[in-house]
């Protein structure tokens, strides 16, 4: 017997949204496990962005967003274990579970892994150079700031152009640093106008289509090498901001042997929401880097709402059809397909993200036959969505085919 | 008190150790065991800041050593010792012996005698194995391995505890060691005066452990180095906890001129490292890692082991070995002015640290000088960082887990924050307790870091206020 009927792994806005929509749908001992000291996940750190609009009708900045999460959470009646790590996951929904009181192991019908993204750090990205003190990301950055009123660096140099570098420049600015620039490999900005004209109009110079070729310092970072074009130049500063290029939070499935998709590097998922293991769910960012919160909220909860259905059978032993796609699409959740099931209330819809830009026509392609087509320009980091029709449950091969425009 | 400024009495000493790598660290012990009071000095601002700190943790048995040298004695001596002791110091060992394997016909027949060598080194348990053995020990690898040497013996170990753990029974013996301090020059008048950033220091014998300033610390001292430093650097990457269950085995090459023996390595801590590559450079502290050679190591890694093609990257480093314009070491004692020299240790210095500090202990002995009667072994235990024993996290009432990729808890932290000798910069902190070295880098971890060690790195992790 199991101790719970589910436990949710992760108490950011998509875990915490699965609970919730868990006990609503009348399930009861339903826990959630994080290994902070309070839930909120991502949206601990984040001190300028408004949270809560569409699923609390109001807004909340940072940390007073996760208070709500867990304020909802224990009020309608979940065991909330923060502080607690999960350690290992077990193919029968035994979990290994540490805590400051040592070790032990938690049971469930169900989990939701619901861990989350982070963004890459210098060592994933293969930057350059010397490895001094003063590279960090938006997270740390955010960290140091948010819950301890300190400062990492002064004149830091900023790398990306994604939706968490506006936060990332505000950061700075709004503590005492002076972003020296913002720096993007790739030809474009990769947030949307009007945010990407943000950091000009704060006189942070930004310049697209640079590469860092050496980080300069023997003990804090004193300057970084860039490339643009041909020419080479040396911006003296004394940090190095790497912003976005998330990725999921997958240990854990690394570790147990679960599948890991190599598009998304979050885990196999089908249209529940279930992995390769069907006792296993997962929601939000460690589907795919990567949503605003407020998206791994609704993403939770319709997670949630499916996986309460699905308690009320064994565990699905229905045969999986891979989602396959090629060329410039990055990657699709869900990317398997459970045969014969119906698309749930996990998923309406199919997510795609493209590796570049790219403009040409997307196509749902199955048993060979193309089923829906969709044409446009596309940036990468930008989410793509995809009607799912009710054939995909019964193919023998599902595909997305891109035909580029030249 | 230690401390002392130019303008006092010099500190005096037996013997003065010259850097605070691997080997500076086990000759204090040594020396201190003996009975000598020893003083090292060290420039960095921790111990291991030079070549000790990069390295592929592995505990050779000496094997593919050169037939017949002091590398291939003081590499077995100091394995037996490492073994002997690393249980009393609460250091582990990970058995996972080693592969040398051939990828292609010729290498393959090149395997009988890369045997035959270690063999006629002392080191019997070793075989050639056939590719069905091969793949059998290790089924992870790319099917076109041919056949393999099977060196039972070889082990990979935490290479930075270790040193530690030498280091600090010294120090318990009543060892010195200054840190951020420069030997400037020296000067032999029947004993040893020093000048150093850190003012005077009387010692009988000097012991020169400087590892990539071995020649310059020579030089320093007024004696003429006999070898010149070349340093030679490798990068390495180490890949996420997930690829441990595909490399069971420590992979090398059949040595030649193209894979410059880049290896495949389980570490202790339960990552896979591979690396590392052989570049030639002048200079003696940058050690960068490249892009290009980063990738390159991946796809090496995924060539040899299909399985690691997907696998995260959690790190990447490089260092620089200490070689010299001749591939053996440079190991010189100057009866006259007695000073030993442990130069061009250039690759085998883990292995072989406690075998050099018996080795000068040895050389030391015919200076003549008396030294006070030998010390009992004082207790002295480092953390277990490794995966081969069970961590703090696994003990009751640890506080948090502040490092959640590496495990590492807040009474671990603060244990080494208020061990005999504290972490000097951030480097340090990460090698006594694997803080922020696991896949996000601190993404999580760092600012916390950067709390708990206010006031007390020369490189604080956190800037202070303006103004």
């Amino acid at each position: 017997m199991s101790d719970h009927d589910v436990i949710v792994v992760g108490g950011g806005p998509a875990g915490v949204a699965a609970a919730l929509a868990l006990r609503a749908e009348g399930v009861g001992h339903v826990a959630i496990v994080d290994r902070e000291p309070v839930l909120g996940g991502a949206t601990r750190h984040c001190a300028h962005s408004p949270f809560g609009m569409r699923e609390f009708g109001r807004v909340y900045l940072g940390a007073a967003y996760g208070r709500r999460l867990e304020r909802d959470a224990r009020a309608a009646g979940i065991t909330v274990l923060t502080g607690h790590s999960v350690t290992g996951l077990g193919d029968d929904g035994t979990l290994s579970v540490a805590h400051p009181g040592g070790v032990g192991t938690l049971s469930a019908d169900r989990v939701v892994l619901a861990t989350g993204a982070r963004e890459m750090p210098r060592s994933a990205r293969m930057l350059p150079g010397d490895r001094p003190v003063g590279i960090l990301t938006t997270g740390a950055l955010q960290s140091y700031v948010a819950f301890h009123g300190l400062m990492p660096f002064r004149r830091p140099v900023i790398l990306g152009s994604e939706l968490v570098t506006l936060s990332a420049v505000l950061t700075c600015l709004t503590h005492g640093a002076r972003p020296v620039a913002v720096l993007e490999t790739g030809p474009v900005p990769l947030a949307r106008a009007p945010l990407r004209w943000f950091p000009g109009v704060m006189g942070v110079p930004f310049r697209t289509g640079v590469g860092i070729v050496d980080i300069i310092g023997r003990d804090r970072v004193e300057a970084v090498r860039i490339r643009r074009g041909g020419q080479e130049e040396v911006l003296d500063c004394d940090g190095l901001l790497l912003t976005g290029r998330f990725t999921p939070e997958a240990a854990l499935l690394w570790q147990a042997g679960h599948g890991v998709d190599r598009g998304s590097g979050g885990p196999l998922i089908d249209q529940t929401g279930r992995t390769a293991n069907p006792r296993y769910f997962a929601a939000g960012n460690l589907l795919r880097p990567v949503e605003t919160g407020g998206w791994a909220f609704r993403e939770g909860r319709a997670i949630g709402r499916a996986l309460a259905a699905d308690l009320r059978r064994a565990p699905s032993a229905a045969t999986t059809v891979p989602v396959a796609v090629e060329g410039p699409v990055k990657l699709v959740v869900p990317n398997i397909i459970r045969r014969g099931e119906r698309p749930a209330a996990g998923f309406d819809r199919f997510q795609l993200r493209f590796l570049r830009p790219c403009k040409g026509t997307l196509a749902l392609v199955i048993d060979g036959r193309p089923a829906h087509r969709l044409s446009g320009s596309w940036l990468p980091e930008r989410r793509v969505l995809m009607p799912m029709p009710t054939a995909v449950c019964q193919a023998d091969s599902i595909r997305f085919e891109f035909r580029e425009d030249h | 008190m230690t401390r002392t400024t130019r303008t006092s009495a010099p500190h005096s000493c037996d013997v003065a150790v010259i850097g605070a790598g691997v080997v500076g660290c086990a000759v204090a012990r040594r020396f201190a065991l003996a009975g000598a009071s020893v003083v090292v000095v060290e420039r960095g601002a921790d111990i291991l800041s030079g070549a000790s700190k990069a390295n592929s943790a592995i505990l050779h048995t000496g094997f593919d050593a050169p037939p017949g040298s002091l590398e291939l004695d003081l590499v077995k001596a100091g394995r037996e010792e490492y073994l002997s002791i690393h249980r009393d110091l609460g250091l582990s060992i990970v058995k996972t012996g080693a592969l040398v394997c051939a990828w292609t016909d010729a290498e393959a027949d090149g395997l009988a005698a890369i045997a035959g060598q270690g063999r006629e080194n002392g080191i019997a348990d070793l075989d050639v194995i056939d590719a069905t053995a091969v793949r059998a020990l290790m089924p992870g690898l790319a099917p076109e391995v041919r056949a393999a040497v099977e060196v039972r013996g070889e082990h990979v170990i935490d290479p930075w505890s270790a040193p530690l753990a030498y280091v600090t029974q010294a120090l318990a013996l009543g060892a010195k060691v200054w840190r951020g301090c420069e030997l400037l020059s020296g000067r032999f008048d029947g004993d040893w005066l020093l000048d150093t950033s850190r003012g005077g220091l009387r010692a009988g014998a000097v012991i020169n452990a400087a590892g990539l300033f071995g020649d310059d610390v020579d030089r320093r001292l007024g004696l003429a180095p006999d070898f010149t430093i070349r340093p030679r650097k490798g990068q390495f990457i180490v890949l996420d906890k997930a690829a441990a269950r595909h490399v069971p085995k420590i992979v090398l090459p059949v040595p030649n001129e193209i894979t410059k023996g880049v290896v495949i390595c389980p570490t202790a801590f339960g990552n896979v490292l591979v690396g590392p590559t052989a570049e030639e450079q002048d200079d003696r502290t940058r050690a960068t890692v490249e892009t290009a050679t980063l990738e390159m190591l991946r796809d090496h890694g995924g060539r040899l082991v299909p399985a690691l093609r997907d696998i995260p990257v959690t790190a990447v480093y490089a260092g620089l070995r200490p070689g010299t314009e001749k591939k053996h070491y440079r190991v010189t004692a100057r009866t006259e002015s007695r000073a030993i020299t442990l130069g061009g240790i250039r690759s085998t210095g883990l292995s072989a640290a406690l075998g050099l500090a018996q080795h000068a202990l040895r050389l030391f002995e015919t200076f003549g000088m008396p030294l006070g009667p030998p010390a009992a072994i004082p207790p002295v235990t480092v953390p277990n960082l490794t995966e081969a024993e069970p961590r703090d996290w696994q003990r009751p009432d640890h506080g948090e887990i502040v490092c959640h990729c590496e495990m590492v808890t807040r009474r671990e932290i603060e244990a080494a924050l208020a061990g005999p000798l504290p972490p000097g910069d951030f480097g340090g902190l990460r090698r006594r307790t694997r803080a922020g070295m696991g896949r996000c880098q601190g993404f999580y971890c760092n600012a916390r870091l950067a709390e708990m060690t206010r006031g007390r790195f020369r490189v604080p992790l956190a800037v202070e206020p303006e103004g």
